[in-house]
């Protein structure tokens, strides 16, 4: 134990009446956070549409196939992150590495499919200017794709250069990825809504 | 998130790194929680003091529309002010600063940020934050969030100058400042929401034992709830600021209608936008914002209450109960906000409804106090003038509110002066002085040394009765119909030159007032390095665990492990040996 958890109990313990170590409990606040974030952006959403005189039909705008091969991605990324965070558990950190190489190669697969979406977008002529839709579009699945870029980052720390803390306390280092699985599993149940709402509906 | 997993900056390894540090690591780029607060307090001191010399600046014009303002008047510019004349574009932009920066910069930082940073770990005996660096990460974005709100003015178009509430459309078209407003704003809300979630897993995961949560003191039940309504309430408005920020620079118009004329020229813009969801959203956050402003000092008041009227709090249990039921329906009170957009009957029924409801809450706390006075042996001490005086100007404000909950009345009063008076109210003489109170408080324990009694009183006596001076009279202004955001005061309008004398007599109380804060920064420093010692580590006889700890309280914050034997405001228990029972302290 280093002394800085000592300095802070229930860093690597649960704590017992709460049943939860700090940064879990943690996360959870700042999931919630994120959840009122992406809230108020889809109700602006619903709020124009159900305002507007005209709303274009989505699925003639958007490239439908992709979206849902992105869900795909976005979702099988998440399995592997599921399983490379048991791996780590059963102490077998060559598969924790391959299945944390697994998530984050999905992940960046997911920005260059919507990169590429973007791309098809700009050649229209689709802009957030040209209807409040597309700025909707573009600003929701912007955020979106900063919060996955900001998953990559984190992910790639502990599939990397992070390992060397699971050497001073391994407990310590599971709570750890955990707390960035439990982030990256929101980042993919928000695409869940995304692609449902500005897509299919 | 990320930046909590992040390898230490300082070597772990040393056995006390409290000695061993740094200048830098120990008072600038610190993790200890208590430097934090009073890295804040400076901040937010400075930001109040800022923010309420606009205002007077501001009072000048009002009181005397179109005189040069002598001396000082040539000091800001032939841009802002020709001839030491205020220009409406330069009111405008101290309007919108003053409100922003009091209330983002100011007031809940001083209240939240400052009193919870240093008192959440010692009131519950913890040694730190929970998460301490993130601790660190949050005071560095106040600080860049703050810089960037304040160096707006050095734009060639001047800061944002749309009011505090940026409506829709005026400042999607706004000048660069609203832009600037706008990274500022994300900014400190990125630093609030990280505070808010270090200080609820502080407050859930690091109680000492014993502390249950019926053993939590007032103090920390009103940062607990704070801290959710910042959590939850504040992202919609950084949701906001996304679209705004969309509108300003890339040209869409989520808050644009179509068919918008602009200077008489159709704007060009795809249209299709509705203004008023930028009200509904910054609303959301507005009504909880309120609380968040108002339950820090309520927690501080109640803590000065119990310990100088050496009694415990009457209904205690009452009050956490009530602040509970508070935090949840301020999330629905919001759109008594906005009852003149034509929301339909039905709706405004409804939030006339919780408006009415929301009242009882704060009514309890409020009156649970009052009681707590009845039977005590009260010390008239600085903090408790302040905490008493605190009592029924905060109650004065919530009663002026009510009008202003119901849509028959509050279409008549809306955006008048009597609006202007009701906030203030609970805001400047109410929670205000109840975040004095606490400066006064807890002084002794962050420093070592006693504020002066004698400036104490200096500052007491002209504040509270300068402030009334200065809001009252808006009251009477606004009941006669004096529109607010008036850069001439009213006097364009005919009806108004009955009331306009009111103006020159709030603009001169106000002028005293600033004058009266002077008492207060002089005391302030002076006190740090001049004022009486204390003898004790606990000068007040206080029950609560943060007068546990040695002064000041070194970094760890105790100086053995604590245990909890009782409730918070054990004073004048029978067969006591003392009239106050220390929490850590096993027997009676």
């Amino acid at each position: 134990m280093s002394q800085e958890t000592e300095f802070i109990p229930y860093i690597v313990e649960p704590r017992e009446d709460t049943g939860l170590y700090n940064a879990k409990l943690g996360i959870w606040l700042f999931l919630a956070s994120e959840i009122m974030l992406f809230g108020s952006l889809f109700s602006a959403y619903i709020l124009l549409r159900v305002g507007s005189f005209t709303w274009p039909v989505q699925s003639d705008i958007q490239n439908v196939p992709i979206g849902a091969i992105n869900s795909v991605v976005l979702l099988s990324s998440s399995i592997f992150f599921i399983r490379a965070y048991v791996a780590l558990k059963a102490d077998d950190i060559v598969k924790y590495k391959k299945f944390m190489y697994l998530v984050i190669g999905f992940a960046f697969l997911f920005l260059i499919l919507k990169g590429f979406e973007y791309y098809q977008h700009f050649s229209h002529g689709e802009f957030p200017k040209t209807s409040v839709f597309l700025a909707l579009y573009f600003l929701m699945t912007g955020l979106h794709a900063l919060h996955i870029i900001g998953g990559i980052l984190v992910n790639s720390y502990y599939a990397g250069p992070g390992l060397y803390l699971r050497e001073k306390n391994k407990q310590w280092f599971i709570n750890r990825v955990e707390v960035a699985g439990l982030y990256w599993h929101f980042v993919d149940l928000v695409w869940i809504f995304l692609f449902s709402t500005l897509y299919l509906l | 998130m990320s930046s909590k997993h992040k390898p230490a900056h300082h070597d772990p390894h040393h056995g006390d790194s409290s000695h061993q540090q740094s200048f830098w690591s120990q008072y600038v780029f610190s993790t200890d929680h208590k430097v934090i607060g009073i890295q804040y307090l400076f901040m937010s001191l400075f930001f109040l003091f800022f923010g309420f010399c606009l205002m007077l600046l501001m009072r000048w014009q009002i009181a005397y529309p179109g005189h040069p303002l002598p001396i000082l008047g040539k000091m800001f510019g032939e841009s802002n002010m020709p001839g030491g004349v205020m220009l409406p574009e330069f009111y405008n932009q101290l309007g919108a600063m003053h409100g922003t920066i009091m209330v983002f910069l100011g007031v809940v930082p001083l209240g939240f940020a400052v009193f919870g940073n240093y008192l959440i770990p010692l009131q519950i005996g913890a040694k730190d934050m929970a998460f301490p660096r993130l601790n660190m990460f949050s005071y560095w974005s106040f600080f860049v969030g703050g810089l960037l709100m304040i160096s707006s003015f050095l734009l060639p178009g001047g800061p944002a100058s749309n009011g505090w509430t940026s409506y829709s459309p005026l400042s999607d078209i706004a000048h660069d400042g609203q832009t600037i407003w706008l990274f500022s704003m994300a900014i400190i809300i990125i630093s609030s929401l990280l505070s808010s979630l270090n200080f609820i897993t502080t407050i859930f995961q690091l109680r000492a034992p014993g502390m249950t949560f019926e053993r939590l003191p007032f103090f920390i039940w009103a940062q607990l709830i704070t801290a959710f309504l910042l959590l939850l309430a504040f992202p919609p408005l950084e949701g906001a600021a996304f679209l705004q920020l969309f509108d300003r620079l890339l040209g869409s118009s989520f808050f644009l209608p179509s068919g918008l004329y602009v200077n008489g020229h159709l704007y060009n813009v795809s249209g299709g936008g509705n203004a008023l969801l930028w009200q509904h959203l910054f609303w959301f956050l507005g009504h909880p914002e309120v609380y968040v402003i108002i339950l820090p000092a309520l927690g501080i008041v109640t803590e000065i209450i119990a310990c100088n009227t050496r009694k415990n709090i009457s209904g205690f249990g009452m009050m956490r109960w009530s602040i509970i039921f508070l935090g949840f329906l301020s999330f629905v009170v919001w759109s008594h906000h906005t009852y003149l957009t034509g929301m339909g009957t039905n709706i405004t029924a409804f939030f006339q409804t919780t408006t009415m409801i929301i009242s009882i809450p704060s009514v309890i706390i409020i009156s649970a106090l009052f009681i707590t006075l009845w039977g005590g042996s009260i010390r008239f001490n600085i903090p408790m003038l302040f905490a008493l005086a605190f009592l029924p100007m905060f109650g004065f404000g919530g009663l002026t509110g009510l009008p202003l909950g119901l849509a028959a009345t509050d279409i008549p009063l809306h955006d008048t002066y009597y609006v202007i008076g009701h906030f203030h109210y609970v805001v400047a003489p109410g929670v205000v002085l109840g975040l004095f109170a606490g400066i006064y408080y807890w002084f002794p324990k962050a420093t070592g040394r006693k504020m002066n009694d004698v400036l104490g009183h200096l500052h007491f006596w002209p504040t509270l009765i300068a402030m009334n001076f200065v809001f009252f009279p808006m009251l009477i202004q606004g009941l006669m119909g004096l529109n607010r955001r008036m850069y001439d005061g009213g006097a364009t309008y005919q009806f108004a030159h009955g009331i306009l004398f009111w103006n020159v007599i709030i603009s001169w109380a106000s002028w005293i007032l600033g004058l009266a804060q002077l008492a207060f920064i002089f005391n302030f420093f002076y006190s740090i390095f001049k004022g009486e010692k204390v003898n004790s580590d606990n000068p007040w006889q206080s029950a609560t665990l943060e007068w546990a700890t040695p002064t000041p309280p070194p970094h760890g914050n105790f100086s053995k492990p604590i245990t909890v034997y009782r409730d918070p405001y054990a004073y004048s228990l029978e067969g006591a040996p003392k009239d106050y029972s220390p929490q850590d302290q096993k027997e009676i």
